[in-house]
C-alpha cells in the first residue's frame, strides 16, 4: 500500500525529466556527426508513424482493419484531407466530424 | 525602433505564434486531463496529490497508468520503473530537438526539456524551422500545452464528476487527427513514405510483445536507421 504519494510523485518526476533533459543538454553546445544528423531527420517520419499505427489499428490489443473501426475510416479521410489541405486545422476539424459520426453509426 | 526593439518583438512573436500552434493541442488535452483529473481522485489522490502530478510529470499516458497501478495497489517500485519506461521515448524527442534549440540561452534548456512531449514535439517539427527564435516558439507551444494540461487535471480533480454524464467521446479522435496531419506534412520524398510504413508495421508488430512504449522507440530506431541505409545506397 502505497500512502506517501508525494514521494512516488516526485520519483516519477525525476524519471520522467531525465530522459527529456540528458539528451538536449548534452547535444545541444555539441557538434554532431553527419551521420547522426542524417539519423534524426528520419527520427519524426519515424515517431508519427509508430504511434498513429497502432492507435488506429489496434482496438483491444488486437488488429482491427474492418470498416467497423471508426479509427481507421475516420484516419482514412484525414489522411486524404491532409494531402490535398496541408493544413492541420482543417485536418482535424474533419477528425473529429467525421470521427464522431462513425463512432454514432458504426 | 532601435535595434533591440526589434529583436524582442521578433522575439515575442514568435513566442504567440507558438502559443496559437498549440490550438489542436490543447483541444486534445482538455477532455483527457479533466478523465484524468476525475479517475485519479476517484483512485484516492487528493485534489492537489492529483494535480501535482500534472504539475511535475506532465507526461499524459503515464499519468493514467500510474493511477491504474495505485489503484490496484501496486507497490511504489513498480509504479516508478513503468513510468521511465513509457516515458523513455523522450529521449528520442529530445535529441531530435537538441538539433533545433542548437544556439538557444543556457536557462532554456531546462525548461524546454520538461515541456517535451508527443504533441509539443510532433507540432514544433513542422515550423519551428520557420521561426528566427526557435526556443520562443517552442516554449510558447510547450507552456501552452502544459498550462491546458495543468488546468484541465484541475477542472476534473475538483468538478468533473458534474461533466461524468457528459458524451466527449467525439474528442478521441482529436490528437490522432492531429498526428495524421503533421505526418502529411512531413512526408517529402517515396522514401518517406516506405519509412513511414515501415514504421508503422514494426511499432504494430511488437506492440503484440512488449508492453509499455517501447514500440514506438524500437520502430523508430529501426525505421530511421532504414532510411539511413537506404539514403547511402
Amino acid at each position: 500500500m502505497i500512502k506517501n504519494y508525494f514521494l512516488l510523485i516526485l520519483l516519477m518526476a525525476l524519471v520522467t525529466y531525465i530522459p527529456r533533459f540528458v539528451p538536449l543538454f548534452l547535444f545541444s553546445k555539441a557538434n554532431l556527426p553527419k551521420w547522426f544528423i542524417k539519423w534524426l531527420k528520419y527520427i519524426p517520419v519515424g515517431v508519427l508513424s509508430a504511434i498513429l499505427a497502432p492507435s488506429i489499428l489496434m482496438r483491444e490489443n488486437q488488429l482491427n482493419f474492418s470498416i467497423h473501426n471508426p479509427f481507421l475510416l475516420s484516419a482514412i479521410l484525414c489522411f486524404i484531407v491532409a494531402a490535398i489541405s496541408k493544413n492541420i486545422f482543417l485536418t482535424v476539424l474533419i477528425g473529429i466530424i467525421t470521427y464522431g459520426i462513425f463512432s454514432l453509426i458504426l | 525602433m532601435t535595434f533591440e526593439d526589434k529583436t524582442s518583438n521578433d522575439k515575442l512573436n514568435d513566442f504567440l505564434e507558438g502559443i496559437k500552434s498549440a490550438f489542436p493541442i490543447v483541444m486534445g488535452y482538455i477532455p483527457i486531463g479533466i478523465t484524468y483529473g476525475l479517475l485519479a481522485t476517484r483512485a484516492g489522490l487528493t485534489v492537489t496529490e492529483t494535480i501535482l502530478m500534472s504539475l511535475m510529470v506532465f507526461a499524459g499516458s503515464s499519468q493514467f497508468l500510474a493511477v491504474n497501478m495505485i489503484e490496484m495497489n501496486f507497490d511504489f517500485f513498480s509504479i516508478v520503473v513503468t513510468t521511465f519506461l513509457v516515458n523513455l521515448r523522450h529521449l528520442l524527442f529530445s535529441v531530435s530537438l537538441a538539433l533545433k534549440l542548437k544556439n538557444s540561452p543556457n536557462f532554456i534548456i531546462p525548461i524546454a526539456s520538461f515541456l517535451i512531449t508527443d504533441e509539443s514535439f510532433a507540432m514544433s517539427i513542422n515550423s519551428i524551422e520557420k521561426h528566427k527564435c526557435k526556443y520562443c516558439y517552442f516554449l510558447g507551444l510547450g507552456l501552452t500545452g502544459y498550462i491546458s494540461w495543468f488546468l484541465s487535471s484541475l477542472f476534473g480533480a475538483t468538478v468533473g464528476f458534474w461533466f461524468y454524464h457528459f458524451d466527449v467521446s467525439f474528442l478521441d479522435f482529436v490528437l490522432p487527427s492531429m498526428f495524421i496531419a503533421l505526418l502529411v506534412l512531413q512526408i517529402k520524398t517515396r522514401r518517406d513514405v516506405l519509412i513511414s510504413i515501415v514504421s508503422g508495421l514494426f511499432s504494430i508488430l511488437i506492440s503484440c510483445f512488449f508492453a509499455g512504449n517501447w514500440n514506438v522507440i524500437i520502430a523508430t530506431l529501426l525505421a530511421a536507421t532504414m532510411g539511413v541505409i537506404i539514403e547511402n545506397d
